[in-house]
């Protein structure tokens, strides 16, 4: 029997099983606060490239440093650069969308033209030219990558916003005598939350991931902080002897980002009142 | 016989199980005659126009028998379908604004049917093109050609469907509430262009609408349907000055009456049609009819028949009054 | 009877500038409404029909002070709507609300039925939740649904349903003055009748007077005293609803009325008009008009007496 249900996840998979890994990916941050296998800085040069033994369940990367204690510690870079640089351009973003779907005309017009302006820009470019002016590290990292964010997000809340200004529930609530901030918090909000949510999550995948870029050119996390970025950079100078050294930070990011992608979906669906009745 | 519609059912797929929104129904259309099917919303009728294209959406089954032309359409290969549309069966949608590519010139879509089925070369179809968008009566048919949709109204657009309609003169045209969204004056326009096309060409019309009245002055015989269910059939006059099936008879008393006296209070239908998942046995609009009786709840009534072609399903048909 | 008409409306203009092209392009605007009056009196609904490009939607969001005219003036009950103050403005808008065409756009879908049928209060200062649920549960039960609907969402609602929920809004500050803006033509004819018999009911029991716009000729004929026929922005013809579809005075009222699909007759159509542009000078109406003649196309026609009951109507040679 054809079911067109056949291609979603059923009932709240998505939800449950994002939540999941991005519940093990803040785990793995808190936990790192407190304790690690060994001090993920600690060089051990005799034990260097060590293959997964009892005593080092990932093994050991160049400088005899334990893979499994990096992987915790690499986790809360990975989550503060995703939450800072989602946050600025959700707090930026959703700002600046609004003001340009209600003010409509010439503002509308500059904001969205500035936008361009910004998203013209390679997104790893204007990284490295904030990196270069301002120095390398992770915190000047996320602020590049936040800008970077926040067009895209006004561009999403600005489109969005018109569309539920055009609704005729949003003429109502005009009739009603409801000014715009009235509106934009009971009405516009509430109903491009979804679509915000979608981009937020993606938007932090990307973050990791642009870190990750960015360690990897040096430009991120410097010694003797770690992050996945920069074990993928360093995995690259011995691919050929250890490649599991890639792996490793690979497939943290990769889980990481298919969990935040998995969260999304789910929250949007979960918060849809129309899905939320038929459960 | 052009068509013949035999147990037609159309079962679509929910989260709540398989639900039937055509059941069984059955009808006839010969050579260049018109058949007016009326509903409310729900009541199956776009989903029985959309069977006998093999249109239906994913997730919906169709059983029961439809001969086109002497020809099984249930059950043909979609590669087989395809060369029927188009050519000897031509749909005409509610809104022309999403029916036709807002991308492509009016003149290249309605040449399109032509290529495929005609084997017509580009030039040569355009220029067809050209000659059916006069024949619909567009005004300055060369510019309309060369437009895209969205420089038309609304009206032009229609013209321009049926223009791509017709352009491989098909025996059957389904049109699917063809002036619903447009203005009273160009509804009638358009309704008096597909009427004048028929006699022209003797194209049979099956004319989907949830308007009586225009099924009423375009048709000559009609199907009126509740829930899935055909509750009475026959030629359009009959059924309008002797309606034999209480459903029928509500609908015609539902409508204001121009020159009726203002306060007079509408007569209207008790309770909601029946919901998705609701199994029922019986008669489906039990319960909401005037005339409801203990076995309509469980018993599916019988088609009554009232002289040559008219029938009522009801167990009560006989007694059904008229009182305009 | 209050001596001044609940809504006056006075020679709106307003005009559409079509944007993107630069300050030179003149060309591009779109009149929506070239001077449009006429009054409401209390207790009497008052029907607007047109068809697209009329300006008929334009004139309601206008009355209803949603958007600015560039010429004319909107008095309710008196008062000059675009005179007042912003915060009293606000306060009038407990006197007129809007019910509008489409009854799955006009309610929020992620607002609990209660929250969007009190929306309207907010113009009335505070009121406490107590008083706000008791408000909310009274316009419901005067629909017709029950108290504990209040709850849901709309997607839980019909079609039908979902109307009267806009109802109920547009009813919970007890508006001397409701405007409805196709408000059945989205809804199946057994809903219509519903739907229409709870607005004549309506209008007798809780004093509301409704400007009723609709395409729908029978519509309006159901539930206005006096209609007025658009056309371009434009009043054509005013006048008793009944008298003016039995016998209209302008050549377009006739052409609405021949159209409309009757059951006892089929429509009378007209041979399609040659081009149906709107000419620089003179009546609007005269392409398309099968009684046309050299001084219709100079000047514009205006509402003049023609016949009883206040029927007036805007052309040279109105049909007798």
């Amino acid at each position: 029997m054809t079911s067109p249900a056949r291609f979603r996840l059923r009932g709240g998979a998505s939800l449950w099983l994002g939540a999941a890994l991005v519940a093990a990916l803040i785990a793995a941050a808190a936990v790192s606060l407190v304790w690690t296998p060994y001090p993920p800085t600690a060089i051990d040069i005799p034990h260097k490239l060590a293959p997964p033994s009892a005593a080092h369940w990932f093994g050991t990367d160049n400088l005899g440093r334990d893979v499994a204690s990096q992987i915790l510690a690499g986790s809360r870079i990975s989550i503060l650069v995703g939450v800072i640089a989602v946050g600025i351009g959700l707090a930026f973003g959703i700002v600046l969308g609004l003001v340009a779907a209600f003010s409509k005309g010439l503002i509308e017009d500059g904001i969205m033209k500035l936008s361009d302006f910004v998203f013209a820009f390679p997104a790893l470019l204007l990284a490295i030219m904030l990196t270069s002016t301002f120095g390398p590290g992770v915190v000047n990292a996320i602020v590049a990558i936040g800008v970077y964010n926040v067009p895209i997000i006004a561009k999403l809340t600005r489109a969005t916003a018109n569309g539920v200004l055009s609704r005729e529930y949003a003429l109502a609530a005009r009739a009603a005598g409801r000014g715009p901030i009235a509106i934009a918090v009971d009405h516009v909000l509430p109903n491009i939350a979804p679509a915000l949510i979608v981009q937020a999550t993606i938007q932090f995948a990307i973050a990791i991931l642009a870190e990750a870029a960015l360690s990897y050119l040096g430009l991120g996390a410097q010694p003797p902080e770690t992050s996945w970025g920069k074990m993928l950079a360093d995995a690259q100078n011995v691919l050929y002897n250890a490649p599991r050294l890639a792996l490793y930070p690979g497939v943290a990011i990769a889980l990481s980002v298919l969990g935040l992608n998995l969260l999304g979906d789910g929250l949007r669906d979960a918060l849809d009142p129309k899905l939320k009745a038929r459960s | 016989m052009l068509l013949e519609v035999a147990d037609l059912a159309v079962d679509l797929v929910t989260p709540d199980g398989w639900q039937r929104v055509v059941d069984r129904t059955s009808f006839s259309l010969a050579e260049g005659e018109s058949l007016g099917v009326v509903g409310e919303s729900g009541s199956g009728k776009t989903m029985t126009a959309l069977a006998l294209m093999a249109l239906t959406p994913e997730g919906a089954r169709v059983s029961g028998s439809i001969r086109f032309e002497g020809r099984e359409l249930v059950g043909l290969e979609e590669e087989e379908m395809r060369q029927l549309r188009g050519d000897r069966i031509a749909m005409i949608f509610q809104e022309p604004m999403t029916a036709l590519n807002p991308l492509h010139s009016v003149g290249a879509q309605v040449a399109e049917p032509l290529m495929l089925h005609r084997g017509l070369g580009k030039r040569d179809a355009r220029e067809r093109a050209v000659q059916l968008l006069e024949r619909v009566r567009l005004a300055e048919p060369e510019r309309a050609a060369r437009s895209h949709p969205f420089a038309l109204s609304g009206g032009e657009r229609q013209r321009a469907m049926i223009a791509m309609a017709i352009g491989c003169s098909p025996r059957l045209i389904i049109a699917d509430e063809p002036t619903t969204a447009l203005d009273v004056t160009v509804q009638a326009r358009i309704l008096a262009l597909i009427d004048g096309l028929r006699s022209e060409s003797k194209m049979a019309v099956l004319l989907v609408s949830h308007d009586l009245a225009v099924i009423a002055g375009h048709c000559e015989r009609l199907i009126v349907m509740y829930a899935g269910v055909i509750m009475e059939s026959g030629p359009v006059e009959t059924v309008l000055r002797e309606p034999r099936n209480p459903y029928t008879l509500a609908l015609l008393e539902a409508r204001p009456r121009p020159g009726a006296p203002r306060d007079e209070r509408l007569k209207t239908i008790p309770g909601a049609p029946p919901a998705q998942h609701e199994h029922r046995t019986g008669c489906p609009f039990a319960g909401r009819c005037a005339l409801t009786v203990p076995i309509c709840r469980t018993t599916p009534p019988p088609e009554t028949q009232f002289g040559a072609s008219h029938m009522s399903r009801c167990h009560r048909a006989a007694e059904v009054g008229f009182t305009r | 009877m209050s001596e001044a008409p609940l809504l006056e409306v006075s020679s709106l203009v307003k005009t559409y500038r079509l944007s993107g092209v630069g300050p030179f392009a003149r060309r591009n605007v779109r009149p929506a409404l070239a001077g449009v009056s006429f009054s409401i009196e209390h207790g009497r609904s008052f029907g607007v029909v047109g068809e697209s490009g009329s300006g008929k939607s334009t004139l309601a969001r206008i009355a209803l002070a949603l958007d600015r005219p560039d010429a004319g003036v909107v008095r309710l009950d008196g008062r000059s709507l675009f005179d007042l103050p912003a915060r009293e403005l606000r306060a009038m808008r407990v006197q007129m609300q809007m019910i509008f065409q489409d009854p799955y756009g006009s309610l929020d879908p992620r607002q609990r039925v209660e929250r969007i049928v009190a929306e309207p209060l907010a113009a009335l200062g505070r009121t406490t939740g107590a008083e706000r649920r008791a408000r909310v549960a009274a316009s419901l039960e005067a629909v017709g649904l029950k108290a504990s609907d209040a709850l849901k969402h709309p997607h839980e609602f019909s079609g039908g349903q979902r109307q009267r929920i806009a109802i109920a809004r547009a009813l919970i500050t007890r508006p001397r003055l409701v405007i409805a803006d196709e408000p059945v033509s989205a809804l199946d004819v057994s809903v219509q009748a519903q739907t229409l018999n709870l607005m004549s009911d309506l209008e007798r029991d809780a004093g509301v007077t409704f400007l009723l716009i609709s395409h729908d000729l029978a519509v309006v004929a159901h539930i206005c005293r006096t209609t007025a026929v658009m056309y371009r922005g434009r009043i054509v013809e005013i006048g008793p609803t009944q008298a003016l579809f039995s016998s209209p005075r302008h050549p377009y009222t006739l052409e609405l009325v021949d159209a409309t699909p009757r059951l006892d007759r089929p429509a009378r159509v007209e041979p399609p008009p040659a081009l149906p542009d709107a000419p620089a000078d003179g009546c609007a109406y005269a392409p398309r008009c099968p009684y046309a003649s050299a001084p219709c196309l100079d000047r514009v026609p205006t509402l003049a007496p023609a016949g009883e009951g206040g029927r007036r109507a805007a052309c040279f040679f109105p049909l007798a």
